[in-house]
C-alpha cells in the first residue's frame, strides 16, 4: 500500500509540532524516519495511527485522501503499528495474544482456539517469521516478542506496517534477525515505515530515508546517497562527530576493586552472579549488555540500593557493601542512574533543586539543616551556564525540561562534587545527538583529569566509543573486560550468550584476565 | 547559549512525551496530590465555594416550608416563589455572615472554631507532602488531650510559665506517639498508613472512654465519664480578655503553621519530605532514607494534630468527655485539601471553616436552619476542590497545561 503525507501541519497550544510535512512511502518499500527525539516523529505517527487530526494537510493511502478517527479505522484502512513497548499478555500464548480482540468464535462466544492457532501458524509460515503459537510470551525473548507484534499488525492485514524504534529492546543478531524478516516483507508488498535514530540501521536496511527536524523535513535521502556523517548533520543541524576524539588511556592504580559481587533483585532471584572487576585511575571500562542481563542490579549495588548477597566493593580499600547510598554517595562514588526519569531526578523539582538533590543536607549547600539557596543557585547559575543547559530559568521545573537536558543536569550535578569514580549507567540514554556527544566529552575529559570512569550501557556505539576497556554483562555474569579497539562482532555474539569463539581485542591480542 | 532563551518548541514536546513514555502509571494518589498541591488555582476554590452556597441555597429553599408553600401555585404567582426564596436564603446567608464576621464576638468564635482545625488541618497537610495519608488526626488528636491533660490536670504546683509549656509538649508528645506508630509499621512492615491510622482512631477513642472512667482521669466527684479540670497554670489565657473566647491557642496555632511552611520550603528536612513524595526512589537513590521520612513525618503530623487536642482542652474545654474530638480531627482533611494541602492555606480554610461554625450556630439561632446545613456546605466544597474537573466543565474553565496534556494523553508511544 502507498502511503502519503501532503503539508501535514499539527500544532498543538504554542507549539508546532509538525509543520508542512510531506511525507511518502510508497508500496513495498521501507522508509527510515530519523530524527532527534522531540523532532516530532511520535506527533506525525500518531496523525497517521489516527490518534491526533492534523490541522492541515491531507494523508493519502493508495492515492485516496482518508480522515482516521482513531487507530481502530486506522487499522481497517491497513495500518499496523509495532510499539516499542510491547502490548502483549505475558500469560497468554502466542496465538492468543495474536487473535485478541478479533478471536474467531464457534457460536455462544465459544473461543475456537484451534482455528487460531492453525491461521496463527499459516500466517507465520507465508511471512518466514517462525513462531511457536503454543508458547507462552512470557517465556519468549524479547526479538521473538516482537515478532509476535509483527504477526498480530499482519493477522490484522496490514499493508503499512510502522515500527517504533523496534531495535532498540534488541542484541545485534536479533536485531539483524529482523531486518530479515522487514526485507522479506518488503517483498511481500509490504510497507514499512522504520522510526529509529540509530543511523547505521537506517542506512543498512532502508530503501528511503526522510529526516524530520524541529518538527520540518530536513530532507528526504536514499542510503546510497548519504553516510552517518550526512544525515548526523541533518538531524542536527550542523556538522557532529560521531567519534569520541580522545587520547590512549593512561590507567594508573585500582580505585575500585569489585570481588565476587552477587546481587539478588527484587524478586528474590540472583541477578548478578559472582562479578570481578578492577577499576583503574585514568580508564574508562564500558560495559555491553542487553537490558535485563543484570545491569540494573549491578549498579544498584555500585549506589547501595540494592541487596548484595556476597562479595565486596572497595573503593580504595574501604568497604561500600553495606553503607547506606548516602555514605557511598559522599565516599565520592559518582552516580548517572539506569533511569533518568524515576531514579535521577524529581521531575516537580527545580533545576536548582535537582542540582543539589545529593547534597542537598552537606556543605556549603546547607547548614545546620537550613538550606542555603542563594549557594544553590549560584551553583545552578554555573552548572547551567557550563553544561549548556538549555532551560527558561534555574527555577523551572525539571519535568519541562528535555530528556538531553535533564540529563545534562544529572550529569552536571555529578561533576560538581568531588569524585573518585563516576559510574555512568546508560549516560545519553534517549537523548539527542548534540547532547550525546557533549555528555561523551565530559566523560572523557574526566577520564583525562585521572580519574576512574564505569560505563554502563546498553547502547554498543556507546560502549565502542567510550571503552577503554570493553567487558560484557550475560545473565549476571561478566566476560571481559578486554582491551580496546574490541571486535564489534565478538562483543554482539558476548552480548547473545554466545562464545564468539575468537579473538574479542581486534588487534588479535590475547583475553586479558582482570587484574589483582 | 543564553539561559534566558525560551526552551525550543521541541523540548516542551518531548518533556511531555517523556511523562508519557514511562511505563509505570505514576498512581491515582500521587495525580490526586498533584491536583490538588498544583492543579488548584484560585478562581477554582472561589467557584467552589460559589458551586457549594448556590446548592445549598436550593436545599434551604426546599426545605423551608414558607417557600415550598410558594411553589404551589407557582406558575400562577411565580413572584411569591422568587420573594419568599430570596427573604429565605438572604435572611440564612445573612444570620451566617454575621454570626461569622458581624462584629468582635462573632470575630472571636470564628477564631476559636478555627484554631483546632489549622493544627489538625497541617496533620494532613504535611504528610501528604510526602504522599503519605494521614486519616489518623482523631486519634492523634485525643492522644494529645489524654497525655497533654494528664500532665495539666496531673501536676499541681508549677507557674505558669513552666506548667504550661510542659502540658503542650506533653500533648503534642501524645499524638506524635500514635503517629510514629503508623509510621514504624509502614516504614518496617510496609502497612499501609491509610489502614493503621484508621483503626488507630478506633483505638484512641475507645481508650479514651477506658481512660475517663480510671482513677488516673476521672473527676472524683463525678459518676459519669468526665475528666478533672485542668488547672489554671496549664490553661492558655485569654487574648482579649473575659469578653471573647478566643485564646493564645490561635496564635500558637498560625505560629506553628508558620513553622511548618519554613520547615517545607526552607529545611533540608523539607527538602527530603518533598523529594520522598514526588519520586521515593530517586530519593533513595540521591541517599535519602524513605523509611526514616515515613516514621519522622507521621510522628510530625501526630504532634500537630495532637497540639489542636491539648489547645482544644486547654483553651476551650477545659476537660476531656467521650466524643472529645468531635470530628475535629478528620475535619483537618478537609481543611487541607482546601488549603491545597500548604501550610497558609491551611490556616485560610481553617479560618473559612471556623467561621461557617461559628456563623451556622448563629444561623440556627436566627432561622431555625439546622447547623447540618453547615456539614452539608463542607461537604460540597470539599466535592468540589477534590474533582475540580466537575467545576472545570461546570464554569468552562480550561487549565494552562489541558490542550497539551489531552493532546498526549491517547497516545503513549513515541518516536
Amino acid at each position: 500500500m502507498k502511503m502519503e503525507m501532503r503539508g501535514v501541519t499539527k500544532r498543538f497550544p504554542g507549539v508546532i509540532a509538525n509543520r508542512d510535512v510531506d511525507l511518502v512511502v510508497e508500496e513495498g518499500e521501507i522508509l527510515a524516519l530519523i530524527g532527534e527525539n522531540g523532532a516530532g516523529k511520535s506527533t506525525l505517527m500518531n496523525v497517521l495511527y489516527g490518534l491526533y487530526d492534523a490541522d492541515e494537510g491531507e494523508v493519502l493511502l493508495d492515492d485516496q485522501p482518508r480522515t482516521f478517527n482513531g487507530p481502530g479505522d486506522a487499522i481497517a484502512a491497513g495500518i499496523g503499528m509495532v510499539h516499542q513497548h510491547f502490548m502483549l499478555v505475558p500469560v497468554f500464548t502466542v496465538a492468543e495474544n495474536i487473535v485478541l480482540g478479533v478471536e474467531p468464535t464457534r457460536g455462544a462466544g465459544r473461543l475456537a482456539v484451534r482455528r487460531a492457532e492453525e491461521s496463527v501458524r499459516e500466517l507465520s509460515d507465508r511471512h518466514n517469521l517462525p513462531v511457536d503459537p503454543h508458547a507462552v510470551i512470557e517465556d519468549l525473548p524479547v526479538g521473538l516478542q516482537q515478532r509476535v507484534e509483527i504477526l498480530k499488525a499482519l493477522y490484522r492485514d496490514a499493508e503499512l506496517l510502522i515500527m517504533d524504534e523496534p531495535t532498540a529492546v534488541l542484541t545485534p543478531q536479533e536485531t539483524e534477525e529482523l531486518f530479515t524478516a522487514m526485507r522479506a516483507l518488503k517483498d511481500q508488498g509490504t510497507s514499512i515505515i522504520f522510526i529509529t535514530h540509530k543511523l547505521g540501521e537506517a542506512l543498512e536496511v532502508a530503501d528511503r530515508i526522510s529526516v524530520l527536524r524541529g518538527g520540518e523535513i530536513a530532507g528526504h535521502t536514499t542510503p546510497a546517497e548519504t553516510d552517518q556523517d550526512q544525515l548526523a548533520a541533518m538531524m542536527v543541524g550542523r556538522e557532529v562527530d560521531l567519534v569520541v576524539d580522545r587520547e590512549p588511556a593512561t590507567p594508573g592504580e585500582v580505585v575500585l576493586a569489585i570481588r565476587g559481587l552477587e546481587v539478588v533483585n527484587d524478586r528474590g532471584q540472583l541477578a548478578v552472579k559472582g562479578v570481578d572487576l578492577d577499576l583503574r585511575a585514568g580508564e574508562i571500562v564500558a560495559i555491553a549488555g542487553v537490558q535485563g542481563n543484570g545491569q540494573s542490579e549491578f549498579v544498584e549495588a555500585l549506589n547501595g540500593v540494592a541487596e548484595v548477597t556476597g562479595g565486596s566493593i572497595e573503593l580504595d580499600g574501604r568497604e561500600l557493601v553495606g553503607l547506606h547510598p548516602k555514605e557511598i554517595l559522599r565516599a565520592g562514588v559518582g552516580q548517572v542512574q539506569e533511569d533518568r526519569y524515576a531514579e535521577a531526578m524529581v521531575a516537580e523539582f527545580s533545576v536548582a533543586e535537582n542540582l543539589v538533590l545529593n547534597t542537598w543536607d552537606a556543605e556549603p549547600y546547607a547548614r545546620r539543616g537550613v538550606l542555603q539557596s542563594r549557594t544553590i543557585d549560584e551553583l545552578a547559575r554555573k552548572e547551567v551556564e557550563e553544561f549548556d543547559i538549555r532551560t527558561p530559568s534555574i527555577h523551572t521545573d525539571m519535568g519541562n525540561l528535555s530528556g538531553g537536558n535533564q540529563q545534562k543536569v544529572v550529569v552536571a550535578r555529578e561533576f560538581a562534587r568531588d569524585l573518585r569514580v563516576l559510574v555512568a549507567a546508560g549516560p545519553t540514554r534517549g537523548i539527542d545527538v548534540g547532547s550525546i556527544e557533549y555528555i561523551h566529552e565530559r566523560i572523557v575529559a574526566f577520564r583525562d583529569a585521572g580519574h576512574a570512569v564505569l560505563v554502563v550501557s546498553t547502547e554498543l556505539d556507546e560502549v565502542m566509543a567510550l571503552g577503554d576497556r570493553v567487558a560484557v554483562m550475560h545473565g549476571g555474569t561478566l566476560s571481559g573486560p578486554y582491551d580496546a579497539p574490541v571486535d564489534r562482532d565478538a562483543i554482539g555474539l558476548l552480548m547473545a550468550g554466545i562464545d564468539p569463539d575468537r579473538p574479542v581485542t581486534a588487534s588479535g591480542s590475547a583475553e586479558q584476565p582482570p587484574q589483582t | 547559549m543564553s539561559t534566558s532563551d525560551d526552551p525550543p518548541p521541541e523540548a516542551v514536546d518531548e518533556a511531555v512525551d517523556e511523562r508519557e513514555r514511562r511505563d509505570e502509571d505514576p498512581g491515582w494518589l500521587a495525580r490526586f496530590r498533584t491536583e490538588i498541591v498544583d492543579g488548584q488555582t484560585l478562581l477554582l476554590t472561589f467557584l467552589a465555594l460559589v458551586t457549594a452556597l448556590a446548592i445549598g441555597a436550593v436545599l434551604i429553599i426546599l426545605s423551608e416550608e414558607a417557600t415550598r408553600e410558594t411553589l404551589t401555585y407557582f406558575f400562577a404567582r411565580p413572584g411569591d416563589f422568587f420573594a419568599a426564596a430570596w427573604e429565605t436564603v438572604g435572611g440564612a446567608y445573612g444570620a451566617l455572615f454575621r454570626g461569622a464576621l458581624g462584629g468582635p464576638r462573632a470575630w472571636s468564635e470564628t477564631l476559636v472554631s478555627a484554631t483546632p482545625l489549622i493544627l489538625t488541618g497541617l496533620a494532613f497537610a504535611l504528610p501528604f507532602r510526602a504522599l503519605i495519608i494521614n486519616i489518623g488526626g482523631e486519634g492523634q488528636f485525643l492522644g494529645g488531650a489524654l497525655l497533654g491533660g494528664l500532665v495539666g490536670f496531673g501536676v499541681t504546683g508549677l507557674p505558669m510559665v513552666i506548667h504550661l509549656p510542659l502540658t503542650l509538649l506533653a500533648g503534642f508528645l501524645g499524638g506524635a506517639i500514635v503517629g510514629w506508630v503508623a509510621g514504624i509499621l509502614k516504614a518496617r512492615t510496609g502497612a499501609h498508613e491509610v489502614i493503621t491510622t484508621i483503626m488507630l482512631n478506633n483505638i484512641m477513642i475507645l481508650l479514651t472512654d477506658y481512660l475517663l472512667l480510671t482513677a488516673l482521669f476521672q473527676r472524683p466527684d463525678r459518676p459519669d465519664p468526665i475528666s478533672k479540670a485542668v488547672a489554671g497554670s496549664a490553661t492558655l489565657p485569654l487574648l482579649f480578655g473575659a469578653g471573647f473566647r478566643v485564646h493564645w491557642g490561635f496564635v500558637l496555632a498560625v505560629l506553628v503553621a508558620i513553622a511548618t511552611w519554613w520547615m517545607l520550603e526552607r529545611s533540608t528536612l523539607g527538602f527530603e519530605i518533598k523529594a520522598v513524595g514526588h519520586n521515593p526512589r530517586a530519593a533513595r537513590f540521591a541517599g535519602m532514607n524513605p523509611d526514616r521520612i515515613y516514621w519522622l513525618v507521621l510522628a510530625i503530623a501526630g504532634g500537630l494534630a495532637a497540639l489542636g487536642g491539648i489547645v482544644q482542652l486547654s483553651g476551650v474545654q477545659g476537660r476531656i468527655t467521650p466524643g472529645f474530638a468531635a470530628g475535629l480531627g478528620f475535619d483537618g482533611i478537609t481543611v487541607a485539601l482546601l488549603g491545597r494541602s500548604s501550610p497558609l492555606g491551611v490556616i485560610a480554610a481553617a479560618l473559612l471553616f471556623g467561621g461557617l461554625r461559628a456563623g451556622g450556630l448563629a444561623m440556627q439561632a436566627d432561622t431555625q436552619i439546622s447547623l447540618d446545613l453547615v456539614t452539608v456546605l463542607q461537604a460540597l466544597i470539599v466535592i468540589f476542590i477534590a474533582a475540580p474537573a466537575l467545576i472545570r466543565s461546570l464554569w468552562h474553565v480550561k487549565t494552562r497545561k489541558e490542550s497539551g496534556l489531552e493532546a498526549t494523553a491517547s497516545g503513549g508511544w513515541s518516536a
